[in-house]
């Protein structure tokens, strides 16, 4: 390799970099999205190397839908301590009393969708122009066609039949009064991309990423933690695996891996060897039909 | 291991998401639940076949239709290289898809049906690849099982997409017989085509030399962003933030800023919060400059002994790209990397025919997908290159005022 060529790290890195600036550049007030998962950690590192030593020209804002793990929470606080950055947190189960809304029923009941109304109050609160999120093109078919700006209309909706052209590295931000756009600075990065620039640039992560034992419910062959928001029937097979996390949601519709990785070598290992994807392995709320993820992206979801 | 950026031309007919597919699966980058989902949207079919090509296919509209309305993309690496495909519509009515799809690829793959041979849409496809400087060309010989893997067929298809090269002045062509929906030469050299001497379609991808096509003499630095923490420790502390997107900075060097023409010299240089005496295409990087001048975001720093262009009327190839007809006179906004300027189109010269090449009378209403050469007037000077000379800093888009929607992509010649 000679002395001016990049390897794809670096080269995501940089491509990243230059969207986080340019989201800093074009917009009166972005936020980033920070759900205490590993995309959206590695965005806050990736930021720090944007605009350091100057201060994030946008706060972190967390929806929490009060189905959090508390290792995701916890991580989520002493890093925005340690960084010195406002982290703004708002609740679903505020919009759910002030809104009058009604709670998802069922086993796994999951706050997922309710997690929308939330995020366009918090928008409209705070009267956020841009919305950074750690979306990644690889994780699911109708993410592969988002842009890098996305322009979501005043209810938060996305058309993607009239979604603008994106050229070159040149993104248009431009936008009427009331709308926003969803900025995806990581959308070329794959899981095994994400895994590697963590274990190269030693990011750390909360704890559940890695393998711990832990109570779960077996159901229809996922693992999903037996916590105070799962409703169990008696028939439930309850028992404690050797488990870590691959993505990180709610406690209701994000399921565990068994596993005895307790480090990043070992995940990349087990995730090089892995024949199910990132989603189809741990996310439950995919399942729902064939175009579950356009639809909640349709009507304001990440 | 390094990025190679590709686009896939050619139409559902021509095998193009079959294709993808097929890299996809062969080289393992299909998931045991994807593959199931296809699975069972396979079943619903009469023939029963893998369709592979519902691997790309991600909206649901698509699906039902059976056509691809938008680019994907799609993500796969081997130990040498990751890949990023940009997927995007052969179908007449979307050349703006095929041109958004084509402005960040290193290496296009035109897809030719060898029963049909070279065809308007090859020629079609090859125009935009070469409006678009696209460096690297692959003519995919597609469906070679349907005409007997004939080396005649396949030979033929060569002399006819030559004269096609010829004409455009496409540069690095290279020629493959495949068939997608077997497998062969994709990843591994098939035996029914024992009398094609090249390598897999797979290992072409991996060995093209993409690196020289950076220009490392040209520098230009647009300014995204200044970094000004105003703290008592860093008072002075003052960083122009944005991406090199050609050429070498070195600390010291003589700067100008452009288009204000200020010259002064290189403090230091951070990469990723490191000091750096020297940064390069296409790192993200803050330069410091010796002096305390006026530079603000939209400003270009270049090395002062290269210099841009800096002109504020210049010709450009423009592809339109909204519903809405283009209007002579009518005022937009240029956006050049992080510079925007109001600007207004004077006139147009002549529109493109994408299946000919040939120069047409400037149409009354120019529509959707039209490409023409205009000539643009804009409110202040730019710092532009030639697009075919320098891609990076010659590809500005035009934005409508009042929807806000990207409507144009300008080549500046």
């Amino acid at each position: 390799m000679n002395k001016y060529q990049l390897n794809y790290l670096d080269q995501l890195e940089s491509e990243s970099i230059h969207i986080l600036r340019e989201v800093a550049g074009q917009f009166e007030r972005p936020a980033l999205l920070f759900s205490g998962g590993k995309d959206s950690i590695t965005l806050v590192h990736l930021a720090l190397k944007a605009f350091r030593p100057g201060k994030f020209p946008f706060p972190l804002v967390h929806i929490d839908t009060g189905h959090n793990f508390k290792e995701a929470l916890d991580y989520r606080d002493a890093m925005a301590e340690r960084i010195g950055e406002r982290l703004i947190v708002r609740h679903v189960a505020d919009t759910i009393k002030a809104k009058n809304l009604t709670e998802p029923k069922g086993k796994f009941a999951s706050r997922n969708a309710l997690q929308t109304f939330t995020l366009l109050d918090t928008i409209e609160e705070f009267k956020f122009d841009a919305c950074i999120g750690g979306a990644r093109r690889d994780e699911e078919k109708a993410r592969a066609k988002e842009r890098i700006f996305s322009v979501r209309d005043e209810f938060g909706q996305w058309n993607p039949k009239l979604q603008r052209p994106e050229l070159w590295n040149t993104y248009n931000g431009r936008i009427d009064k009331g709308e926003n756009v969803r900025v995806f600075p990581i959308s070329n990065w794959t899981e095994l991309d994400i895994w590697n620039y963590i274990r190269r640039e030693k990011i750390e992560l909360p704890s559940i990423y890695f393998s711990h034992d832990r109570e779960v419910i077996e159901y229809e062959g996922q693992l999903v933690a037996m916590s105070e928001f799962v409703s169990v029937e008696p028939t439930d097979k309850l028992s404690t695996k050797t488990v870590r996390y691959r993505t990180v949601g709610d406690m209701t519709c994000t399921a565990a891996v068994e596993s005895t990785a307790t480090n990043i070598d070992d995940i990349i290992t087990e995730i090089i060897a892995t024949k199910t994807s990132e989603r189809g392995e741990t996310r439950i709320d995919d399942k729902v039909s064939e175009a579950a993820m356009e639809d909640r992206k349709k009507s304001g979801y990440f | 291991m390094d990025i190679l950026r590709f686009i896939t031309a050619g139409s559902v007919d021509d095998g193009k998401s079959t294709l993808i597919g097929r890299l996809l699966y062969d080289s393992k980058s299909i998931m045991i639940d994807q593959l199931e989902a296809i699975e069972k949207q396979t079943k619903n079919r009469e023939d029963g076949e893998l369709d592979l090509a519902l691997l790309t296919d991600g909206l649901r509209a698509e699906r039902e239709q059976g056509i691809t309305i938008d680019v994907a993309y799609k993500y796969f690496s081997t130990p040498k290289r990751k890949f990023i495909i940009a997927d995007a519509p052969g179908h007449i009515q979307y050349t703006r898809n095929m041109v958004t799809g084509a402005s960040n690829s290193d290496l296009a793959i035109i897809l030719v049906d060898a029963r049909h041979g070279v065809v308007e849409q090859t020629r079609r496809h090859s125009i935009i690849a070469s409006l678009l400087n696209i460096p690297h060309i692959i003519v995919a010989v597609n469906k070679m099982d349907l005409v007997n893997y004939s080396q005649d067929v396949y030979n033929n298809i060569l002399i006819d997409y030559a004269a096609v090269a010829k004409s455009l002045n496409l540069k690095d062509i290279t020629y493959i017989p495949i068939s997608a929906l077997n497998g062969d030469n994709i990843v591994d050299k098939s035996t029914h085509l024992n009398w094609y001497q090249g390598a897999s379609l797979l290992d072409i991808l991996e060995q093209v030399a993409i690196h020289d096509d950076i220009n490392l003499t040209e520098a230009r630095f647009p300014v995204q962003y200044v970094i000004r923490p105003q703290t008592e420790a860093l008072h002075d502390y003052r960083g122009y933030a944005g991406k090199i997107v050609s050429g070498i900075y070195k600390k010291g060097a003589a700067v100008t800023i452009q288009p204000s023409g200020i010259t002064t010299s290189i403090a230091a240089i951070e990469v990723s919060g490191n000091e750096v005496d020297e940064a390069f295409a296409p790192q993200s990087a803050v330069i410091h400059l010796a002096d305390n001048v006026d530079v603000s975001r939209g400003d270009l720093i270049t090395l002062t002994e290269n210099q841009p262009t800096i002109s504020n009327e210049f010709e450009v190839l423009l592809c339109w790209m909204a519903t809405k007809p283009l209007v002579v006179g009518n005022k937009y906004l240029l956006q050049l990397n992080s510079r925007l300027v109001r600007a207004v189109i004077k006139d147009i010269s002549y529109k493109i025919n994408v299946n000919s090449l040939e120069q047409e009378t400037a149409p009354e209403q120019v529509q959707l997908n039209d490409i023409i050469k205009v000539t643009i007037k804009t409110a202040a000077p730019i710092p532009y290159d030639s697009y075919k000379e320098l891609r990076v800093n010659g590809g500005a888009i035009l934005i409508d005022e009042t929807s806000h929607v990207t409507v144009g992509a300008c080549m500046i010649q």
